[in-house]
């Protein structure tokens, strides 16, 4: 664990005691059985934006507490723990990124007060295809007397069913892959021409595809620059990123806690399962990797409170190695577990699904270790 | 010297910068990593002037307290000092077992008398010690030790073998754990410290796979060693053994950023990409090969952020600093990793043995390779760290709880 200020360590404290309390696995459980389509319980959303986890990085004039993101990372990984569905980490940290470090203060006023007030689910429509390749833009928005006509259809939109407002990349100008021609818009989801289908997906959160036709929006949509949105739009991943791996590391800590109950107290051959040397190396392989992830997941969201230059590379970094962990850490409690870790009635196979999901957001594996090579110049 | 608090760092680091230049000779600017040759010390008057100098200020072990001779530095004052001798390319001669495990163990665990006559030459560099642990049938299982020490009223009667003594045939002195009760296993065992020039004591060098002897069989018949060279308690040994081998994993691990005996520096891409090439967007140009340095750098840089985080966290006292248990496992492997992919990335020019085809890194190479397979075995083997984690961290049931005890 990162060393904390002593504000943080309360954040965390709460978050810890919040989500044990009110937000167990049995919560979320509840919330995938009902099918709503929001994906999430808009009640426990309510009270986590009641408690400021919605403002965490926002700036206080605009009713945030600019508390960085290593601190909003700590609420995630509380949440990741209990597999807490929220659009906390769709809009309050990605949505919201992108209105701040892109937005005009007209912007910046529009939506980042509601943002932190959990009023408004600002989400990116980033995805086209099954695979996050974030340079590949067909969605075309273009130039008319009044602003823009936007059309195309994005996927994989977290929260997509939920949100209010898109942060949409689109290509006004350039080749299909190219960096250059891509541009940001702040979208209304209730625009005319806007039609959203919810996402039914394994780890049952509320992802949607949302088609844009012939939408029209005015010059003020624009987010960013025109064309040059690239680095806009890479400075929000990586936000993102950062705070998904906190949330992956909470998820596979607590999948690893449970499956180390589960060796202290499962009988066979007339003793703990844990007594067993083979197992035990399993656990310790995964003990060593989550303290190697922890690290690569802190320095991340450290590097991104203190502007470090490294931010991309320590960014892939994280995301690689933490999914890389998950990964393993979820497979292991579904084997160590048994037949039990296969019925729906255990929590295994919720981080499982959960993990997948989590992996392949904002890029998975190895879209990242990819990145992380090009990057240092190999 | 000062007592440099957090606000007078800079200053401190100014004095140090002067120092340096003054004291460091510049014949040896970056040569740290070529005096690792079975620790022979060079006879070139510049290098041991730099020891001299290094040892009179007591920064070779620059937080050791100043009673013994250390540099009497803060953690914070110590890593300044590091940083600084990195920019200008100044490296520590002093080290060794002295400095890495039985220092600070000793200062530990030793009463006064032995702190003020053992320390202060490990500060100086002008004795060297070596570590009897291991015997053949004591490797992982170390507490099943044989040496046998007896009382003899006014001294000390040693009898046995040890093995995998590092560097014996130059040492001055020995730690070792001798077996003083033959009725109990872990509470039998003592704490002893030997002058390797006692009659009865014999070194044989044992020859490695890497053509390298930097381990000795060492033997002990009849060696009487006075009664005051028991550091601790009769039948503590073992507690003190526990600490140091802690010293010696924390060590050990260190060389997960390079690895020892690999002359090649920097980036293993950087080396890839010189040997294998590179395609016309500048990737590395063997997909299968570039998948697997990146895993490499990967895992290397989330090692040196476990690192920098567990120091980070030691300084705060923030609580129990999990992080350490599982470096020595994950540095080891970043080092026999590399040596891999340094092997396989030089190809056929990384598997000369010998002669003047081949480049002294490339020879270095291989033998750095060989050498390396002891990281994972020594100081603990993989298997034991696995152990301790299972049982000390995740607090799983010893299997082995039947016969330990």
């Amino acid at each position: 664990m990162a060393v904390l200020t002593e504000e943080q360590s309360m954040l965390r404290d709460a978050a810890r005691t919040w989500t044990r309390e009110k937000s167990p696995v049995s919560a979320f459980r509840k919330v995938r059985d009902s099918g709503a389509p929001l994906g999430y319980d808009p009640a426990a959303f309510a009270e986590m934006a009641e408690m400021g986890w919605t403002g965490v990085i926002i700036p206080e004039e605009y009713g945030g507490s600019d508390f960085g993101y290593l601190s909003l990372g700590l609420i995630l990984e509380e949440t990741g723990r209990t597999l807490t569905a929220s659009p906390i980490l769709s809009s309050a940290l990605a949505g919201a990124s992108a209105i701040i470090l892109g937005g005009t203060d007209a912007q910046k006023e529009a939506w980042l007060p509601k943002i932190a007030a959990g009023e408004v689910v600002a989400t990116l429509a980033i995805d086209e295809g099954a695979h996050h390749r974030p340079n590949h833009v067909a969605v075309s928005a273009s130039a008319t007397d009044a602003g823009y006509t936007l059309s195309g259809t994005k996927t994989f939109v977290l929260d997509g069913m939920a949100a209010s407002v898109f942060v949409v990349s689109a290509r006004t100008d350039g080749a299909v892959d190219g960096k250059f021609g891509i541009s940001l818009f702040l979208v209304p989801a209730d625009a005319k021409g806007v039609s959203r289908k919810a996402l039914k997906l394994a780890d049952s959160r509320g992802a949607a595809i949302v088609t844009f036709d012939n939408v029209a929006l005015g010059a003020d949509a624009l987010l960013g620059p025109q064309n040059e949105g690239w680095d806009l739009l890479e400075q929000t991943l990586d936000r993102a990123r950062a705070g998904l791996s906190a949330e992956m590391l909470g998820s596979a800590v607590q999948a690893f806690e449970t499956t180390l109950d589960y060796l202290k107290t499962r009988v066979q051959f007339g003793q703990v399962i844990g007594a067993f040397q083979a197992l035990q190396h399993r656990a310790a392989k995964m003990f060593t990797d989550l303290e190697l992830a922890r690290s690569c997941v802190e320095s991340a969201l450290t590097a991104i409170d203190n502007n470090a230059p490294d931010v991309k590379e320590l960014v892939s970094l994280a995301k690689a190695k933490m999914g890389d962990t998950l990964h393993l850490v979820s497979n292991e409690m579904v084997q160590m577990h048994g037949g039990i870790g296969m019925t729906d009635a255990h929590d295994a196979g919720l981080y499982l699904k959960r993990a997948r999901a989590a992996e392949a957001t904002y890029g998975g594996q190895s879209f990242h270790r990819d990145r992380f090579a090009r990057l240092q110049g190999y | 010297m000062a007592d440099f608090g957090g606000d007078d760092l800079e200053t401190f680091r100014a004095e140090a910068r002067d120092w340096l230049s003054a004291n460091f000779p510049a014949s040896l600017k970056g040569k740290g990593a070529m005096m690792y040759n079975e620790g022979v010390t060079p006879s070139n008057p510049d290098f041991k002037a730099w020891v001299k100098a290094m040892g009179d200020k007591g920064w070779g072990v620059p937080t050791w307290p100043k009673a013994y001779g250390g540099g009497g530095l803060s953690t914070a004052q110590a890593r300044a000092l590091q940083q600084e001798m990195n920019a200008v390319g100044a490296w520590s001669p002093i080290g060794g077992m002295g400095v890495m495990m039985f220092g600070p163990t000793l200062l530990e665990y030793g009463n006064e008398e032995q702190k003020q006559r053992h320390i202060p030459p490990i500060v100086r560099a002008e004795l060297r010690w070596c570590q009897g642990f291991s015997e053949p049938g004591a490797g992982s299982d170390l507490a099943s030790l044989q040496t046998k020490c007896e009382d003899k009223g006014d001294h000390w009667l040693v009898n046995g073998q040890k093995i995998w003594t590092s560097g014996a045939q130059w040492a001055d002195w020995c730690f070792c754990l001798v077996r003083t009760d033959t009725t109990k296993k872990h509470e039998g065992i003592s704490f002893l410290l030997i002058d390797m020039r006692t009659p009865g004591v014999e070194t044989r060098p044992i020859r490695l796979i890497s053509g390298n002897s930097p381990f000795c069989e060492t033997f002990f018949t009849d060696v009487r060693v006075p009664k005051e060279n028991l550091v601790g308690p009769l039948g503590g040994g073992w507690t003190i053994a526990k600490r140091l081998l802690q010293h010696e994993r924390s060590g050990l691990a260190g060389g997960g950023g390079g690895g020892r005996g690999n002359l090649f520096t920097g980036p293993i891409s950087e080396l890839a990409k010189a040997y294998v090439g590179v395609d016309t967007v500048g990737r590395i140009d063997d997909p299968d090969l570039r998948s697997r340095v990146i895993q490499h750098e990967i895992d290397a840089k989330a090692f040196q952020l476990t690192a920098m985080r567990s120091m980070a966290e030691a300084k705060s006292n923030s609580g129990p600093n999990t992080a350490t248990s599982i470096m020595k496992n994950a540095g080891t492997k970043v080092a026999q990793d590399r040596h891999e992919l340094t092997l396989e990335i030089l190809g056929a020019q990384g598997l000369g043995w010998e002669g003047d085809t081949f480049k002294a890194e490339e020879l270095a190479a291989v033998r750095g390779w060989l050498g390396g397979k002891a990281y994972t075995i020594y100081g603990g083997s993989a298997e034991i760290q696995n152990n301790i984690i299972s049982k000390r961290i995740l607090d799983l049931p010893d299997p082995l709880a039947a016969t330990n005890h």
